[in-house]
């Protein structure tokens, strides 16, 4: 029947299983992301850093052009587990950051400030399922610039050693995949966090720079002021990063805290950010 | 007819304050209006229905199907028109009418199709790709019933539709949901503190106060149980001893220029009426019961109070 007909029909053929409609979320969501040129514009250039290092995985491997620059393996840089800290997953997590900032404060904030929650939780629809759905948003991003391409380039890398490389260093495989989804989730749940508390999307991408910064400078300042590293804990740069070397290296950094300190930092985080979500995420709020 | 809602000492409490206390009852009507005055529990009933809030006490059926126990199944069934400004911005109507119903459990491309007929049926279809963000009060209003239709639900929850609408927007929107409620597809529950809306779409009242049940009426039926409220529209004759006549009858009677609204007691049939005014040559041009209207079921629910929180039918 033409649409133009008007008429109400009730609908009784088939559902989609209810496990798969978060999907839906991610589906539109995405859409809406790309449609800032500035966004895709940005989210193309996060690739550079994947280039240059697989550039130097290739170039290293290029008999040809060792010959002509007449270098040494020696010479040049080491593929290894520091290579791929520094090359790759270090400016990965600067220019994820960057847009998630621009990206996460847009998934939440807005149903929050139209009070468009009612209309998801009116439906066979919980808020876990929200929650992951919107997350779902930067989980892919943020995957297909960091665990992905870091897999690709560690593919091509070992595809020129004749796979031994992959099997001997099978620890950096688990380093990548893992420190990737422990940076996915601190800006996955920091941003839905700070994004559903203050409602206002630019100012919820302004409070995840003051987060990351003020919280940076204030925890140096504690460590400069009272001679101690435990400033540490409140700077979520470094808690990441120190997690980040431990997985990639083995080792914590001289002067910084203890591993178990920095996860536990972390969880802590976690923990505001997914009671947050749990205050503000509802069909409706509940004025005592 | 099978219930549509079946409640069963439903208590609710925000932290230790009661807003709904132990109500009771069947609904089973088509078009059932939600009345009472503001902070009644109406819109708290309705979320407390559709599983937003556990129940602190007692439970609720929708269908058969236990609040506490089957939400998500009793939502499948629910469409909602949520009382307060509910849109996804930057969305054109037709996305967002679409992502709902797909949220809902429709497949992507059934789901298009659904909304593009939802937004024709509400009178969005030459909007529908406009940004819902850009519509008028009255065109979200109408959104957010296409958005509560596109699933097919069997019972439509509308709560305060005509909010902020202007007359000739209001009038679209009773029409719309008579036309839902005449289809006899789907089941309303349409909670407002407007008695002409509910007037205008409903056949069923349920009143609230305080956050019990003080009535759960038929309206035609109530209407038509008050059959000793008489209006006349009496002619000529000797018409002051005809009201007197009436009068020392027992009947209290209030006169005006043309007309005499009066009560029966008991004992008095109408022929007594004719027969007076056969005897005092009065003709009487037209004799009506005087209906109910829901003001006076609304008020007088309102005196009666309730305190029991069961139904009065």
């Amino acid at each position: 029947m033409a649409v133009y007909k008007r008429k109400y029909s009730q609908y009784d053929g088939p559902l989609t299983p209810l496990w798969s409609r978060f999907l839906v979320l991610p589906r539109y969501a995405l859409k809406n992301v790309f449609k800032s040129r500035l966004v895709l514009v940005f989210f193309v250039a996060c690739y550079i850093p994947a280039i240059v290092a697989g550039s130097v995985i290739y170039i290293r491997h290029n008999e040809v052009f060792m010959q002509l620059v007449q270098a040494t393996l020696a010479d040049f840089v080491a593929i290894d587990g520091d290579f791929f800290l520094l090359w790759f997953m270090g400016p990965q997590v600067v220019l994820t950051f960057i847009l998630t900032a621009f990206v996460g404060p847009g998934l939440v904030a807005p149903d929050l400030a139209n009070g468009a929650l009612p209309l998801y939780f009116c439906r066979p629809f919980s808020r876990a399922e929200y929650v992951l759905g919107k997350a779902s948003v930067l989980i892919i991003l943020i995957s297909a610039l960091t665990w992905i391409p870091g897999l690709l380039l560690m593919i091509m890398h070992a595809g020129y050693t004749n796979w031994g490389w992959l099997i001997d260093n099978f620890n950096l495989v688990v380093a990548m995949v893992a420190s990737s989804f422990l940076w996915i989730a601190v800006l996955s749940l920091l941003s839905l966090a700070v994004s559903a508390w203050v409602r206002w999307r630019m100012l919820a991408g302004a409070m995840m720079f003051v987060i990351f910064f003020v919280l940076s400078g204030f925890g140096n300042s504690i460590n400069e002021m009272l001679d101690t590293r435990w400033g540490m804990v409140i700077d979520l740069a470094r808690l990441v990063t120190t997690v980040m070397n431990y997985l990639f290296t083995g080792a914590v950094e001289r002067n910084s805290i203890p591993i178990w300190s920095a996860f536990v930092s972390l969880a802590f985080l976690a923990g505001i950010c997914l009671m947050l979500l749990n205050r503000r995420i509802r069909a409706h709020e509940v004025v005592r | 007819m099978e219930p549509i809602i079946q409640l069963e000492n439903l208590d609710f409490s925000y932290a230790s304050r009661p807003v709904l206390k132990g109500l009771n009852g069947s609904l089973s009507g088509r078009a059932i209006g939600l009345l009472g005055p503001n902070g009644a529990g109406k819109t708290t009933l309705l979320r407390v229905l559709m599983g937003f809030h556990p129940p602190s006490g007692g439970t609720a059926r929708i269908f058969g199907q236990d609040i506490r126990t089957h939400a998500k199944a009793n939502r499948q069934d629910i469409g909602y028109m949520p009382e307060s400004d509910s849109f996804i911005a930057d969305m054109p109507a037709i996305r967002f009418v679409r992502m709902m119903a797909q949220l809902s459990g429709m497949p992507s491309g059934i789901a298009l199709e659904k909304a593009h007929e939802a937004l024709y049926y509400v009178g969005l279809g030459e909007a529908r790709y406009r940004s819902v963000g850009e519509y008028s009060t009255g065109m979200k209003q109408l959104a957010k019933l296409a958005q509560a239709l596109v699933h097919g639900p069997r019972l439509l929850i509308l709560d305060e539709p005509t909010n902020g609408l202007d007359p000739p927007a209001r009038a679209r929107m009773i029409a719309l949901i008579q036309e839902i409620r005449d289809s006899g597809k789907i089941n309303i529950i349409l909670s407002s503190h407007l008695l002409k809306d509910v007037e205008e779409c409903c056949e069923e009242a349920l009143i609230l106060k305080d956050g019990k049940l003080v009535v759960y009426c038929n309206l035609e039926e109530e209407r038509k149980a008050n059959k000793k409220f008489l209006e006349m529209e009496p002619r000529g004759g000797e018409m002051a001893n005809f009201v007197s006549d009436i009068q020392s009858m027992g009947v209290v009677c209030v006169r005006d220029k043309r007309r005499i609204k009066m009560v029966l007691p008991e004992q008095v049939e109408i022929r007594d009426l004719y027969k007076l005014a056969s005897r005092r040559n009065v003709q009487i041009r037209r004799l009506d019961y005087k209906r109910d209207s829901l003001q006076d079921i609304f008020l007088k629910a309102m005196e009666q109070g309730g305190d029991d929180g069961r139904l009065q039918a």
